[in-house]
């Protein structure tokens, strides 16, 4: 088993061979449009070991809004997915956001959950 | 009045605010208490709380992530309550994961126990509420103390934390119709609206706003076209992303008509006759 896939699982909980890839979850993503590659993809990838998945830009688009694991016919839980892949980044101190610059207007609840999602 | 089955015999009920709900969300607070004290139940503050930490952590490893929800569950019990409600679709959420965790993962508690060793033991017997449910089981109640029947046409935005993942749902989780109940029990009309449950892009609003004005286009556009004159939703940030941006979505879309965005209490206020 690579590293990529071994700690993806490790973090996620979740069985990423399980997925055959109907791309249902793709389907339903409400952030698809906004994503370079789809969510079935990024599974696909991490089991390949392809590293570049890391730097992509969907798992930070993902908005955890859990439609792609409720839809999963084989109950992959992708959100928890994402979620390992941003913290491959975070856990080395590499955020996504740059507080300094984020909208002062904004509502705590928009605060703390970006912080939450895109710090370390 | 019929028994509440979901409160038992009470009338009063632990009631989480968190943090939105104390600024950006004052009217969902203030509206829900007053609606919610005509109907004869009383949200009582818990005296001490803190933030959720909104999003629910997914790591297997993060148990730090989930301290905050347990503890503010503890502070309910401590109060001597066994329910807890909370109105915002994220608080509830987190605290709902969090309670499910407390119940089912042995390991997880005993960690988070032994970790917070100042306060007491966490064995997951809170039950976490949203004011929804109770409300599913009081339509006759609502229809009755109606003053001022809406007569407008309104989609029921349900968004993703109400729903998702399907052991918190509060509803069915395809195909919601609690608040469309609600609307009719008002005296207004729900219309069709297929995207009531997808995602208005949440956080993304921090840092990738576009994800959020091109979520904001579709969802409010989808409303429109199924006749709705207003959208109503239960989340501070679903709220914040559909109505506090639609100048800017405007401005992308130049097709864009925006819509008046209210959460249900408010609805409620105004069918009451409740001032603000």
């Amino acid at each position: 088993m690579n590293w990529l896939l071994s700690k993806v699982e490790e973090l996620s909980g979740e069985n990423l061979y399980a997925c055959y890839q109907c791309g249902k979850c793709s389907a339903g993503c409400p952030m698809a449009n906004e994503m370079d590659l789809l969510p079935n993809q990024v599974i696909l990838l991490v089991i390949r070991g392809d590293e570049s998945v890391v730097d992509a830009k969907t798992p930070w688009v993902c908005a955890q809004c859990y439609q792609c694991g409720v839809r999963c016919p084989k109950n992959v839980d992708i959100t928890k997915i994402m979620e390992a892949l941003r913290l491959i980044k975070l856990r080395k101190n590499i955020d996504h956001i740059k507080l300094e610059k984020v909208k002062k207007n904004l509502p705590q609840i928009a605060l703390v959950s970006a912080t939450r999602k895109y710090t370390g | 009045m019929q028994p509440v089955n979901i409160l038992g015999d009470k009338m009063e009920i632990a009631y989480y605010p968190g943090c939105t709900l104390k600024t950006n969300a004052k009217e969902f607070e203030e509206t829900a208490i007053k609606v919610f004290e005509k109907l004869g139940i009383k949200l009582k503050e818990i005296n001490k709380w803190y933030c959720c930490g909104t999003v629910y952590s997914l790591a297997t490893d993060n148990l730090m992530y989930r301290l905050a929800a347990i503890r503010n569950l503890i502070r309910a019990k401590e109060e001597g309550y066994d329910k807890l409600v909370t109105l915002c679709s994220i608080c509830y959420n987190t605290l709902k994961q969090t309670n499910l965790m407390a119940r089912e993962d042995e390991d997880a508690m005993y960690k988070i126990n032994s970790f917070m060793d100042e306060e007491p033991d966490y064995d997951g017997s809170v039950e976490v509420i949203h004011p929804l449910q109770i409300l599913n089981e009081m339509m006759d109640e609502v229809k009755a103390k109606v003053k001022k029947p809406l007569n407008k046409k309104y989609a029921a935005y349900y968004g993703c934390l109400l729903l998702r993942p399907k052991e918190v749902a509060i509803d069915e989780y395809e195909n919601p119709s609690v608040m469309e109940r609600l609307i009719e029990a008002l005296g207004g009309s729900a219309v069709n609206f297929p995207l009531k449950n997808e995602c208005c892009g949440s956080y993304n609003v921090a840092c990738n706003k576009e994800a959020v004005i091109d979520a904001n286009y579709r969802i409010i556009t989808n409303a429109r076209k199924n006749g709705a004159e207003a959208i109503v939703t239960s989340c501070p940030l679903c709220h914040f992303n559909l109505k506090e941006i639609q100048k800017e979505v405007k401005k992308a879309y130049p097709d864009f008509v925006g819509l008046p965005v209210y959460y249900f209490t408010e609805i409620m206020a105004m069918a009451f006759g409740v001032k603000k």
